[in-house]
């Protein structure tokens, strides 16, 4: 195992001082920027880079690290606590953590996105440290058609099972890629749905509509409902701690989302969006208790949190075998690479194997210490919770609006902000699910992309789309999630119309 | 609170860091990893390393239709701010006539053309195309199956894919070019035998060919570049010449003391140390040229392209 011996070769020197320094000093910036909506681990890393001349390499990515895994561990947060997702990343952790909270169960949920987080980030740093260059070849085998296949795949999945009809879900859906598709045409410069707006020319911005569906429609449904609210229960009491039963719950999704997490998260068009959704969806089919989903499943925020922070890891395999960064972290550390004259790339491993053994050493570091940073922190959070709601409310529309002025100083974003809004409450109050909205803004327009990309090479052959092993199924399995619920409720004339559910909840 | 995390960070980016100022804004109009990026960030490494400005750079990366989304961006963000600069090359020029975009350089401060990186074709290991008369071959009999990728549309690399197919006699309205938003991307394509061909700077081909993943066939400069075992497409027999340089702009309606400030720590740059070193690392080859005289080679760069683009049917 010479992997082994290399690993313990790097936890001597990850468990140096002033390393473990840098390690805690990372962990505890990148939680920071996770709760808050807006500025990234991309941005602090690149704020921080003129450290790189003063500190050494393996200070410098030990603390990077930290930063860009820490940034995964705090972005469920918000998402839990106030429904106010940060990043897409933590979009899913929304859905079900959110009614959590709000059933008295905030700790519980906060707690398996820790431990989930912990788990997925432990387990995928392990298939950093073993498998790293076969997965890295995934890069390589995935072509457009296999890509655009996957997005199929997450849009009928998501829309299907969102909501309280698939025909909402669809709606949802599509509102999304429609409000993908403003903006330059990427692949021909040509303008589309801009109307002579020159802001709408770099398209809507995926963070104004993140915050605007989420936290402003939240706010507005708050407000509209404020008066007809039975009084709330305590928030903070009941179950304030995971119970036996979450823990049986929990495990399984925390390891389905991390296989889920790791290898997608490795593919140059992976990221972490899709495999928090495919996360959301297998749990909801998978669960015992599916009836829950909607009204707050711990499933439903285990698996997407563990395969969020499983994708971070994947994200570091290209980048330190190939020396391909395929996110914009990725491209910082880069970057930093490149200030100490290192390639990334086959032969870092041989050149600079210190290094680099004692940054995979470092990230099994820093993912206890986000351990130990964030679980006690669960309580204090929670707290948060017990602010009266006026204020409460009054304080995320302020925070949501400077965050996004802050950014762009765009009055084109603030309107934007107010019309999505609108739309994000007017979809809460008849029922349509916010989710897929958000999945079709962001991988529609990537969808496009690959599907341009693979009719032009397969000479406008539309075969060429299911021509590959991985299309094929990942095709089949799409079509497969939209018409086998048909099937069987031929089969099964007793069971439920899902197309026509007469509950009328705040489900989204 | 945002902002207050930011210059958090800030703060500690600051400690150290000797002098108290503003980062500058710096806009890549590509995707990260890619030319325009590097084009981007190692100028302020090597002023950096030099400590002609110290107080760090904040990076856009934004891809696309020849750089007019990024460029779309810079000149509607930064009306008037000193500290803006965008990094931009030949293939910006190209992406504005294609995409006949409403933005243009007259909307910016060009300040300095600093290098120009030597593109490459490179094709998958155990592809049957094994020189440039192969490829030229293979273009002549059925260039709808030889699909190419490269940059943005109406970049560089496709206009040197334009070029190579009229130089081999094939059909130029039949080309099928693949734009793709970052080097990056078009390697892992290729080197995954998406693609047929590949058009590329030879600082993005280089890694994966020295790992034997994909194959340099020919260099589309003047010259044969030192250590690559490839030809130049002149020496094959095929009259195509393209240079890719790649410079810096400033943001539209920059003051003059905001130009001249720019220009200064460029001409700095442009002697240290540093940024030799970087050149070195790159196999960039120098190409600074500075103020009034790359305004007037802007000038003339656009026209040329025109040309080259209309008649090879990307312009009309």
């Amino acid at each position: 195992m010479e992997a082994l011996t290399s690993l313990l070769g790097g936890f001597a020197v990850a468990i140096q001082p002033m390393n473990l320094m840098w390690a805690f000093v990372g962990t505890l910036l990148g939680t920071a920027i996770g709760v808050l909506p807006g500025i990234g681990p991309a941005l602090t890393i690149a704020l921080l880079l003129p450290v790189t001349s003063y500190i050494d390499a393996t200070g410098a990515f030990i603390m990077f690290a930290g930063i860009f895994y820490g940034a995964m561990y705090g972005g469920s947060t918000t998402s839990i606590l106030l429904n106010a997702p940060g990043e897409s990343g933590s979009m899913m952790t929304a859905l079900e953590g959110n009614k959590m909270a709000k059933n008295g169960r905030g700790a519980a949920a906060l707690a398996t996105a820790a431990v989930g987080s912990f788990v997925a980030g432990t387990i995928a740093t392990i298939g950093l440290t073993f498998l790293a260059p076969p997965i890295a070849e995934l890069a390589f085998i995935f072509g457009p058609e296999d890509y655009f296949a996957l997005m199929i795949l997450a849009f009928t999945s998501v829309a299907v099972v969102m909501g309280t009809s698939r025909v909402r879900g669809f709606i949802s859906l599509f509102i999304g890629i429609a409000l993908g598709t403003i903006g330059i045409d990427q692949a021909t410069g040509i303008f589309r749905l801009t109307f002579g707006v020159r802001e709408l020319a770099d398209g809507v911005d995926l963070s104004v509509v993140l915050v605007s569906m989420f936290a402003i429609g939240e706010t507005f449904y708050v407000a509209s409902r404020y008066s007809k609210t039975p009084p709330a229960i305590n928030p903070v009491a009941g179950g304030a701690w995971m119970t036996k039963d979450d823990w049986k719950r929990s495990w399984k999704p925390w390891i389905r989302g991390t296989f889920l997490g790791f290898p997608i998260g490795a593919l140059p068009a992976g990221g972490s969006e899709i495999p928090t959704f495919l996360s959301y969806f297998m749990e909801r089919k998978l669960s015992r208790k599916p009836e829950e989903f909607g009204h707050g499943a711990i499933e439903g925020v285990a698996g997407p949190e563990a395969a969020n922070n499983a994708s971070a890891a994947g994200v570091l395999v290209p980048l330190l075998t190939l020396g391909l960064p395929t996110s914009a972290t990725a491209a910082i550390m880069l970057a930093a690479f490149q200030n100490y004259g290192l390639q990334p790339g086959p032969l870092l491993f041989i050149n600079s194997g210190d290094l680099v053994w004692g940054l995979i050493a470092s990230l099994y570091i820093g993912n206890i210490m986000l351990l130990i940073l964030n679980l006690p922190l669960v309580g204090l959070w929670v707290r948060l919770l017990l602010i009266p709601r006026p204020y409460l409310y009054a304080g995320i529309i302020i925070f949501a609006l400077v965050g996004i002025w802050g950014v762009s100083q765009s009055v084109v974003h603030l309107i934007t902000m107010l019309a999505v809004g609108v739309l994000g409450y007017v979809m809460r109050v008849y029922d349509f699910p916010i989710a897929p909205v958000l999945i079709g803004l962001i991988l529609g327009p990537m969808a496009e992309v690959q599907l341009r990309r693979a009719l032009a090479i397969g000479q406008s052959d539309p075969l060429v789309l299911v021509s590959t092993p991985i299309s094929a199924t990942m095709i089949a399995l799409a079509v497969a999630v939209f018409v086998v619920p048909l099937i069987m409720r031929r089969f099964q004339p007793g069971a439920p119309e899902p197309d026509d559910n007469p509950v009328m909840g705040d489900q989204r | 609170m945002k902002n207050f995390l930011a210059y958090g960070a800030l703060a500690l980016s600051m400690m150290a860091t000797p002098a108290l100022a503003e980062p500058a804004d710096v806009m890549a109009p590509g995707g990260p990893g890619g030319g325009y990026d590097a084009m981007a960030r190692l100028p302020f490494q090597a002023m950096r390393e030099a400590g002609i400005f110290t107080d760090g750079a904040q990076f856009t990366n934004r891809g696309g239709a020849g750089g007019t989304i990024g460029l779309a961006e810079f000149v509607n963000k930064n009306e008037g701010n000193d500290n803006a600069v965008m990094s931009m090359g030949a293939i910006l020029i190209g992406g504005i006539l294609i995409n006949n975009s409403p933005i243009t350089l007259d909307d910016t401060v060009p300040l300095v053309r600093l290098i120009s990186d030597t593109g490459a074709i490179a094709v998958p290991p155990d592809s049957d195309i094994k020189t440039p008369q192969d490829l030229a071959a293979a273009l002549k009999e059925n260039i709808g199956a030889v699909p190419i990728g490269g940059g943005s549309a109406g970049g560089v690399d496709h206009i040197a894919a334009a070029l190579l197919v009229k130089a081999a006699g094939g059909d130029v309205a039949k080309l099928n070019y693949i734009p793709y938003p970052s080097g990056a991307d078009v390697v892992t394509n290729l080197a995954g035998a998406k693609i047929k061909v590949g058009i590329s700077g030879i600082s993005e081909f280089k890694p994966l060919a020295e790992a034997g993943r994909i194959r340099i066939i020919a260099v589309t400069g003047e010259e044969r570049i030192e250590g690559i075992d490839a030809p130049t497409l002149k020496e094959a027999g095929l009259d195509v010449v393209v240079s890719n340089w790649r410079g810096i702009i400033g943001a539209p309606d920059m003051s003059d003391e905001g130009r001249k400030m720019w220009l200064d720590r460029f001409a700095k740059m442009h002697e240290s140390e540093a940024w030799k070193k970087i050149l070195t690392q790159q196999g960039w080859e120098d190409a600074y040229l500075a103020g009034d005289d790359f305004v007037s080679f802007l000038e003339e760069e656009a026209e040329r392209q025109e040309e080259i683009l209309k008649s090879v049917g990307l312009v009309k």
